[in-house]
């Protein structure tokens, strides 16, 4: 009789994380829906174009490396990174434009760190700033209007306009996005003379705030699963808030607050990229304190910087921050009077 | 309604408890023989007091601890000791340890037991001496001996005893079934226990999943002062430092005891044990156990004799070997796989689980860990345990002592929920386990390093100590040259100046009275060691020397032997001087021997 022999606990009941990635991958499509219902089949093709290249260049890096590929594969991590990119790229990105951001992140941001779980920096973001940077023309002028699908081109003229060799961006098929629109007009306009752009809409932002609810709507769900805790949401969008309401209460001067809270990224930002555990603060309160350094730089960017949103600087410079945060925010353990803050020698007690 | 509080973290695996609480407390058959594990306590192992061959009566005492903590065994069944040998013993390592071996004659008769009516009348320390004879020590898990953690010193006042029925493991019902049908025992033995320590409240605590024993402890306990608290069902509730701030809102101190607030808890089938201790005479010979899993056809509790062999148990339960994939001591959270099923059932078993391999399926590979924080949002003691697992992992062990490791109660949680099923709980035991190593090998070389400084300074001392000597002989001797000088001088000038020869014999003469006064002067100094001579040791010295370290350690010895008997906190203390003073006797017979050594190679001193 051989009998097993294992260490305790034997009973577990994990949700293993190719599940907790499948959830996450489920609620990002209310907001892909959205994006393809205002903004057309841009979004979408990008999300499948990034998917494949994510997925094929995780695939070549882990089998250089020697690891089982599709042990590693399963997980899905490799499929939301290229997801997350997909999602935040400009509707009409070039092809290389968006390939290069995922082949940044996966190799780059994340294979060369050591793979999942030892990556420092979130890698979607890597990508995206690496090509922001790198390409900025082809990272503004490519944002579809929202029109709406019956009005936006077609699949084929989509996939032909991001696959084309030569980039032709004289058409009616692009518009400033209503950040870049508020910030260079608000220097020299008021805010209603701003607004009266088409970019607009009837309410804040047109197409942009059903895009945001649907993010909003996407990581409740995983708030719901406790797949995410409340902590970083939270603490960006009230960051955001908070900065909003207190230098740019003045319409004349700053964009509003709920044109910070509904438009660009910043759904998709507080609830699917700021949330990546890997890059992110541990503790609770490291959480908050992360969620909040996001949240009061990207207001601190879009308005004071040179670019119109800032989700991809602001989680990468948390993320600087985060092994400095989790030293010193450490909860407080049971039977503790106090929480062990800093590193052990220093301020240990 | 007792106000009740929340403990941060907790899990809700599945119970899987109805399987064995769906029939009755059934009693275990006698088996044929039964191994009696000398060490079930938390102590020093017991000593037999039986031979091979002897014929013991169900209740005698068969081994007990003279000298250091533990408490006696005694016989489970009348027959004869057929050996005293190594048998594997329920333990996580799968090891052997002495055991009694007792082959029963069937006849199960006991032996003269001095039961007591009214224990009041007694003094408290010949209660506590009864439960420490009766061989009770904690069944909950531990085994410590009942009647030292009883004694409370008087400092540390108990005001809440707690009873800890919360029983919050999966599969285990061994305290379910115990309240249930044997609610007025667990009573009695708590109020015994209330009336050693007075405390001011007396709680009995069951998780709401039991509402049958919950209904049975409630109607036990009327008339008594004596509280049943249903609290909440989440593991680990039933883990010491859980309850007792669910029940009190209160912490037990990081490193500290439940004593340190005014808390003590102790176990149901303790309590049942201290009963049948008190009021029947009768020792801890028998036990509730809950036999269960998906390989058994009759999942049940049986009341078990000490010393059964599990094998016996899972019979009569009806094993299926073939579908048996593990077997699991305890609960599936913090129990321990068994290696063999032979292994007796002792005062700590409480439930053994005869696993298929669908039911406790081997978890999934280990994958890298995210920091998802599934861990951190599920632990009981507010630990983060993604951290831990990092510098457990990467033997970064001070920063994980200062992440308070070592708060860890290892109650699988975070393993439980870990979504890349890495076995987390075996990274801090990892942890843990080379933390005490590093600290014991930094204890020996701490010693090492006194032991040599102070060899050092003594050497030092004696070499100033003879350069002093020398010192003074070099002065005294130089005085004398001077007097002499002075005399020769000033015979010199009394005798003929002008007569060089004269002069010239009166120099010559000094010169040979100074070499005389040193011929004779030498094999006096010669002893003591002068400087370029070589050291002749002084054999007498040296043995005075080692009889007075030999004294030394007799009178250590002697007072450990007290400390031990009468529980003092200084042990530990002693324990530490007669090491050190066995050193010391080894040392001065080194330096004897050698002396000697030395004294028989030398062919003439001097």
């Amino acid at each position: 009789m051989a009998l097993v022999q294992q260490s305790s606990p034997h009973a577990h009941n994990a949700r293993p994380t190719s599940r907790v990635m499948l959830w996450v991958i489920i609620a990002t499509l209310p907001g892909l829906l959205a994006q393809t219902l205002f903004f057309g089949w841009g979004n979408l093709i990008n999300v499948v174009w990034c998917v494949a290249l994510a997925l094929t260049a995780e695939a070549a890096f882990l089998k250089l490396r020697n690891k089982p590929v599709t042990f590693f594969l399963k997980d899905n991590t490799a499929a939301v990174t290229g997801l997350l990119l997909g999602l935040s790229l400009p509707q009409f990105a070039p092809w290389w434009v968006s390939g290069i951001a995922v082949i940044s992140a996966i190799i780059l941001a994340k294979q060369l760190y050591g793979g999942l779980g030892a990556n420092p920096f979130n890698p979607a973001m890597v990508g995206y700033a690496l090509v922001l940077i790198s390409f900025p023309v082809a990272m503004t002028t490519n944002w579809a209007e929202a029109a709406g699908l019956a009005n936006a081109p077609g699949l084929g003229e989509t996939l032909g306009r991001i696959f084309s060799a030569s980039q032709t961006s004289v058409d009616g098929w692009t518009m400033a996005t209503p950040l870049d629109e508020y910030k260079h007009k608000v220097a020299s306009h008021t805010a209603t003379e701003i607004l009266k752009h088409p970019t607009f809409g009837d309410m804040v932002a047109r197409g942009w705030e059903w895009v945001n609810l649907a993010f909003l709507a996407g990581g409740l769900l995983l708030v719901g699963l406790r797949i995410i805790t409340w902590h970083i949401p939270v603490a960006v969008l009230g960051g955001i808030a908070i900065m909003s309401l207190a230098f740019g209460n003045n319409p004349d001067m700053h964009a509003p607050v709920q044109l910070h809270l509904l438009a660009g990224g910043t759904m998709l930002g507080a609830f699917f990229i700021a949330t990546d555990p890997v890059s992110a603060a541990t503790s609770h309160q490291g959480k908050l304190i992360y969620g909040a350094g996001i949240g009061i730089l990207i207001y601190v960017i879009r308005t004071w910087g040179n670019y119109p949103d800032a989700v991809a600087f602001s989680v990468l410079l948390m993320n600087f921050a985060v092994p400095f945060i989790d030293y010193y925010t450490p909860p407080r353990t049971y039977g503790h009077h106090k929480a062990r803050r800093g590193v052990p020698g220093r301020n240990g007690g | 309604m007792t106000q009740l509080w929340d403990f941060s973290g907790g899990i809700h695996p599945p119970e899987n408890k109805h399987q064995s609480t769906s029939r009755p407390l059934r009693r275990a058959s006698l088996p044929e023989w039964l191994a009696l594990p000398l060490q079930q306590h938390i102590g020093e192992p017991a000593e037999v007091v039986v031979e091979v061959g002897q014929r013991v009566l169900k209740g005698q005492k068969i081994a007990d601890v003279t000298t250091g903590m533990g408490v006696p065994v005694h016989a489970s069944t009348s027959g004869t000791i057929e050996a005293i040998e190594h048998r594997p013993v329920p333990h996580p390592s799968g090891m052997d340890d002495w055991c009694v071996v007792l082959k029963a004659d069937g006849q199960d008769e006991w032996c003269e037991l001095d039961p007591v009516s009214n224990y009041k009348q007694l003094e408290r320390d010949q209660v506590l001496a009864r439960i420490r004879d009766a061989g009770i020590s904690g069944m909950g898990g531990a085994g410590f001996p009942t009647d030292i953690k009883l004694r409370t010193p008087r400092d540390r006042k108990v005001e809440t005893l707690i009873l800890n029925g919360a029983e919050c493991e999966p599969y285990i019902t061994a305290d379910d079934m115990t309240m249930r049908e044997q609610a007025s025992e667990v009573v009695a033995g708590m109020e015994v226990m209330a009336w050693i320590l007075r405390p001011a409240r007396c709680v009995i605590a069951i998780e709401d999943n039991k509402p049958e024993a919950i209904a049975a402890m409630r109607a036990a306990v009327e008339n008594t002062q004596i509280e049943v608290v249903a609290i909440p069902t989440k593991y680990p509730s039933g883990g010491e430092k859980q309850l007792i701030e669910i029940l009190t809102g209160m912490e037990v101190p990081s490193g500290g005891i439940p004593a340190d607030i005014g808390v003590m808890c102790q176990n149901i089938g303790t309590a049942v044990a201290v009963s049948r201790a008190v009021f029947k005479g009768q020792p801890l010979i028998s036990r509730v156990m809950t036999i269960t899993g998906d390989a058994v056809q009759e999942p049940c509790n049986f009341e078990a004799l000490i010393g059964t062999p599990v094998s016996n148990l899972l019979q009569e339960a009806g094993l299926d070997t073939g579908k048996l994939d593990r077997l699991v001591q305890g609960g599936p959270m913090m129990g321990f796989t068994l290696t063999t099923d032979a292994v007796p059932v002792t005062k700590t078993s409480n439930c053994v689980i005869a696993a298929t391999a669908s039911e406790l399926p081997p978890p999934p590979p280990e994958q890298p860990c995210i920091r998802c924080g599934q861990c951190a949002e599920v632990c009981p003691m507010e630990l983060l345990p993604q951290q831990l697992f990092w510098y457990s992992k990467s033997t970064e062990f001070e920063k994980a002592e200062h992440l308070n490791l070592f708060d860890c109660i290892e109650c699988g949680a975070c393993s439980y929920v870990c979504p890349s099923s890495i076995p987390l709980v075996q990274y801090y035991r990892f942890a843990k386990g080379e933390i005490r190593q590093q600290q014991a090998e930094q204890l020996k070389a701490d010693r090492a390093r006194e032991r040599f400084e102070a060899r050092q300074a003594r050497l030092e001392r004696e070499k100033q100590e003879k350069e002093e000597r020398r010192k003074e002989r070099a002065r005294a001797a130089a005085e004398a040259q001077e007097k002499k000088k002075a005399e020769a001088q000033k015979a010199a000038k009394e005798g003929d100046a002008s007569d060089e020869r004269s002069a010239k014999a009166a120099l010559v003469e000094q010169a040979l009275a100074r070499k005389k006064a040193k011929a004779e002067q030498a094999p006096a100094s010669s002893d003591q060691g002068e400087s370029g001579q070589v050291e002749k040791p002084d054999i007498e010295a040296l043995e005075k020397q080692l009889a007075q370290a030999e004294g030394k350690l007799a009178t250590m010895e002697g007072m450990l032997e007290e400390g031990r008997e009468q529980q003092a906190d200084n042990v530990e203390k002693l324990e530490r001087a007669v090491a050190k003073n066995h050193d010391r006797v080894k040392r001065a017979k080194e330096t004897l021997e050698k002396a000697r050594e030395q004294l028989s190679n030398e062919p003439t001193a001097g």
